[in-house]
């Protein structure tokens, strides 16, 4: 499948790297708005044709994607949103716009791979939501909340930008996806350096008859689900019972693609990013073969 | 002619943090009455955490932070009432509502190398007509320059008064002056600057008076200290102090001496002591909010406070990351039974 990446920030040049190690996903494009972007130039050398002029320029272009990831900010995500459906290019959304109906892989991934467009809420929420659901699917969550920390250097200007988006996208999906009857999201930016890997706090309110033991081992299941698409996904201790909740503490090292390591928070994402892409990859072409045969 | 300042008294939102979060409306009924009567010109109400911060993190609310605002905002009849929020924590939505229950004045507080995340609630705030305060917290970390850049970008996104917050009590005299000057001089009359201190060092009362003569124009703090850590600089007497030295203050020294002894003193659990972990605190450099939380997990745990403070200034945590403390315990929990 053609695929194009529009924002050539952290989150998508971060992307591209995992695109083209993708055996179905093949990164055609890259189109940014700053001259001065170190994506733009990586994307140029590697073989992609690129553009400063935006979602503008691909859309003008003789051959089209198939699918588009968008790794711009949520005003500008809005804007694009109709002019890729319009022209029938599948739209995977990374910023906090929520056009479309919210994806977290290892929760609702099968869910909605047809729709025209999908949205991934936020790293916090990648990062997250999961373990929110890990427990509702347990024992009923009437409030369940994250803070996630990352470093400063790895929160682009996208990020900062939109972080009221981010917190109220993040509470909306932790209600929506991860099962929780109230949600709230926190966001804390720290500049240490070396700068700090992201780690992320669940805290889940459950009832006080809630079996931990089984709380437990639907975590640790989840874990190893996550683990499976971004590997340096990890469970820093036990899960802590208190009167009444849970606390999860995570960890998200990256895999070095753009940013070093510290940056969790862009591989939660593109991670995501990327398995949600190639499985609508692999869908469409199964049933392009069921076409063929019939 | 003598140099004006204005106060703000923090104790019914930075002292939140020593009463965790438990004010009821009857507490800041009588306390803004109390203030308002003794000539504070502004009061700030609101979560410890700024809007929004009611949580498991930091500590659920006794009492809904919009309705002590109403309450606040109703009982004064002179003061303004200011509300804070940090961007991460609280949203824009958080920032109207208080405006609708009376708020006149918000403070966009950020860790003070973040300011860009506070540009969108400053406009906000700006077109709704709302005052506006920039909070550079945890100053100590940051170089002078390093600080005035920051401010210049509130300043230019509609902050009308930058402050450095030494959130961690960790400053020394000099090193507020030479911070609330470098700033001074890269706003000129673009915005204001103020000085917010901790009293982790015995230095609150001090720093602010070096903060107002190296041209601060405003100063907080928190009658009796009531505020985290070690509590802020306790207001009555940075009053009495500016009497002495011919800062214009507006406050009435007796009454505001009245006010904290009979009327603050009883809201409060204890009283905002120099101890160990204050010190602690101030010494490491870590954010003065944390110490309840360094308490409540030390004992969970069995390990020791002191040791979860300094682990966490080592870690370089921010203002927000009390999640942290917990599994700085635990840590420290695990290396014990080893």
């Amino acid at each position: 499948m053609k695929a194009a990446i529009v924002g050539s920030g952290n989150i998508g040049t971060d992307l591209l790297h995992k695109l083209l190690r993708s055996p179905v996903l093949e990164p055609r494009w890259m189109v940014g708005v700053d001259p001065a972007s170190e994506g733009l130039r990586r994307a140029a050398s590697l073989g992609l044709e690129v553009s400063v002029d935006g979602a503008e320029w691909l859309l003008r272009q003789d051959e089209l994607p198939d699918i588009v990831f968008e790794a711009t900010s949520a005003a500008v995500h809005r804007a694009n949103a109709p002019r890729y459906a319009e022209a029938g290019i599948r739209a995977i959304d990374l910023t906090p716009a929520a056009v479309g109906p919210y994806v977290v892989p290892p929760v609702n991934l099968r869910e909605h791979r047809d729709a025209p467009n999908i949205n991934l809420i936020t790293c916090g929420g990648q990062a997250t939501i999961p373990m929110v659901h890990a427990v509702s699917r347990v024992v009923p969550v009437s409030y369940a909340e994250i803070v996630a920390s990352v470093a400063s250097v790895s929160a682009g200007p996208g990020t900062r930008a939109n972080i009221d988006e981010f917190t109220r996208t993040t509470s909306h999906g932790i209600e929506t996806i991860g099962g929780a009857g109230r949600g709230k999201a926190i966001i804390v930016l720290n500049p240490a350096d070396p700068p700090m890997i992201m780690r992320d706090t669940v805290f889940c309110a459950i009832p006080s008859d809630a079996d931990p033991d089984a709380i437990t081992r639907s975590i640790a299941r989840m874990e190893t689900e996550i683990q499976t698409y971004v590997p340096g996904y990890r469970l820093l201790r036990e899960p802590q019972y208190d009167a009444g909740r849970v606390a999860i503490f995570a960890e998200v090292a990256g895999a070095g693609d753009f940013l070093p390591p510290y940056a969790g928070n862009l591989d939660v994402m593109t991670a995501a990013a990327t398995k949600v892409g190639e499985e609508i990859a692999r869908a469409a072409t199964t049933s392009a073969d069921r076409h063929v045969t019939a | 002619m003598p140099q004006r300042l204005r106060l703000t008294d923090t104790s019914l939102r930075d002292g939140s943090h020593h009463k965790r979060h438990q004010f009821t409306a009857d507490d800041v009924r009588s306390i803004v009455g109390a203030l308002d009567d003794a000539g504070v010109p502004v009061i700030e109400v609101t979560h410890g955490d700024g809007l929004g911060g009611s949580s498991f993190t930091y500590g659920f609310s006794h009492t809904p932070e919009q309705e002590l605002i109403k309450v606040a905002a109703e009982t004064a009849q002179r003061a303004k009432i200011a509300v804070l929020m940090l961007p991460g924590v609280g949203v824009k939505e958080d920032i109207l509502v208080s405006q609708d229950n009376g708020a006149a004045i918000v403070r966009i507080a950020i860790h003070c190398t973040e300011a860009d995340v506070s540009v969108q609630h400053f406009e906000l705030a700006r077109a709704r007509g709302l005052e506006t305060v920039g909070f550079l917290m945890m100053a100590h970390s940051q170089p002078p320059e390093a600080l005035a850049k920051q401010a210049r970008i509130m300043a230019d996104a509609g902050c009308q008064c930058v402050y450095v917050v030494d959130s961690a009590g960790a400053l020394v005299l000099e090193q507020v002056s030479d911070r609330v000057a470098a700033l001074v001089a890269e706003l000129g009359d673009d915005a204001q600057v103020g000085f917010h201190g901790h009293e982790n060092l015995g230095l609150s009362v001090a720093n602010s008076v070096a903060a107002a003569r190296a041209g601060a124009k405003q100063i907080d703090g928190s009658v009796r200290g009531f505020g985290a850590g070690a509590g802020n600089t306790p207001l009555e007497a940075f009053v009495g102090v500016c009497d002495k030295l011919g800062f214009e203050t507006g406050v009435d020294f007796f009454k505001i001496v009245d006010a904290a002894e009979d009327v603050v003193r009883p809201v409060m659990p204890d009283e905002c002591l120099l101890d160990r972990m204050a010190l602690m605190m101030g010494y490491a450099g870590v954010y003065s909010s944390f110490l309840k939380h360094a308490y409540t997990q030390a004992e969970r745990y069995g390990v020791s406070g002191a040791q979860i403070l300094v682990r966490a200034g080592e870690r370089k945590l921010v203002g927000g990351q009390e999640d942290q403390l917990i599994d700085i315990a635990l840590e420290l929990s695990r290396e014990k039974v080893r």
